[in-house]
């Protein structure tokens, strides 16, 4: 039971259906973060959300961007599974291994990301924008996972549930699908 | 934010109706919330711009925000205040340290669930906020008195979220 009385939806849209003030920004952020325009792909944004979601062991936000990452990187599920639990090891571009390492350090504190990790994602290629565009995932994520687990709202434990959404929010984008398609 | 206005336009609309919007809780308390976690977070520029922000919707008087960030028992912050800073406090350190019994003991003090809601919401924001500032490595002037100008801003003018 979620600690206060939400509607009846999983994750994060609880609380948004609850107060559409804040979720339109909230929505419309996330669009832009993980949708807009971008010289990462939405597959390598998503894997971020999913890494720093797992980090803070937020069971609905990982699941979900787990699925909404493998639904952009052509099903694949195993890559994701191999990202959240060793990225270094993982079938990704060193230039993405660095930026989760930047990532995986706003997640326990901006402070922690260093001068060196910034350089190091540089020579792999990262862009001012990429390395701004990964903090700023990461600090999010810290946000929206604090938000589900701060009301404990619901996550659904059925894999199919998190695919079927997956494709919708990858087709429509955030802020379309968040009072749309399935419950629970 | 004004290195990448695609996204700053959302951050600000968020902080606008987060803070500013209509809620239960006053302004000075939603800005004072969002100064104690900053605090608890270590990210002087938000804690010092959000507090004069709370002091500027107090007509520039400190002593408010100050009791709320310090935690201590000072009469001005109300018990509903003070479990809803608990709440946030948590939040802060992850979500899953809220229990049931913190959101009960706030409604005992006559929290409705929308102010629950928009503690944890101000609470989590603002660990993204304060890692977006820090990751960055942005730069924080350290004396108080900078903010001061800042802070009225914010607390008069607002954050100018207008979509579009």
């Amino acid at each position: 039971m979620p600690h206060i009385a939400l509607p009846d939806l999983p994750g994060i849209r609880g609380p948004m259906a609850f107060r559409p003030e804040t979720a339109r920004p909230l929505n419309d952020l996330v669009d832009v973060l993980l949708r807009g325009p971008n010289t990462l792909t939405p597959g390598e944004r998503e894997l971020i959300a999913t890494f720093v979601s797992a980090e803070n062991d937020c069971r609905y936000c990982q699941t979900i961007h787990g699925a909404i990452a493998a639904h952009h990187l052509g099903g694949n599920e195993a890559l994701v599974v191999q990202v959240k639990a060793d990225p270094e090891r993982a079938a990704i571009s060193d230039k993405l291994k660095a930026l989760l390492v930047i990532a995986g350090k706003t997640a326990e504190s901006g402070k922690l990301v260093t001068a060196a990790d910034v350089e190091r994602a540089r020579q792999l290629g990262a862009t001012d924008i990429e390395i701004h565009d990964t903090v700023l995932i990461a600090a999010v994520f810290c946000m929206c996972n604090r938000y589900v687990d701060g009301l404990d709202t619901s996550a659904p434990d059925d894999p199919a549930f998190y695919r079927q959404r997956a494709a919708l929010v990858a087709e429509n984008g955030y802020a379309a699908s968040t009072l749309t398609g399935p419950s629970k | 934010m004004a290195f990448r206005p695609e996204t700053a336009v959302h951050l600000r609309a968020l902080a606008e109706a987060l803070l500013r919007g209509p809620s239960p809780l006053t302004s000075a308390e939603r800005e004072s919330i969002a100064a104690f976690v900053s605090s608890r977070n270590d990210c002087t520029f938000c804690y010092l711009s959000h507090r004069a922000a709370a002091a500027h919707h107090d007509g520039g008087d400190y002593t408010f925000v100050d009791a709320v960030t310090k935690g201590s028992g000072d009469a001005r912050v109300s018990p509903k205040l003070r479990a809803l800073l608990t709440i946030a406090g948590k939040v802060q350190q992850g979500g899953k340290r809220v229990t049931a019994e913190d959101v009960a003991a706030a409604r005992a003090e006559g929290a409705t669930d929308v102010e629950i809601h928009d503690a944890v919401l101000i609470a989590a924001a603002f660990c993204m906020y304060n890692r977006y500032v820090d990751g960055l490595a942005t730069f924080t002037p350290t004396d108080p008195a900078a903010y001061d100008p800042m802070g009225k801003r914010m607390a008069t003018q607002g954050y100018g979220g207008i979509r579009n």
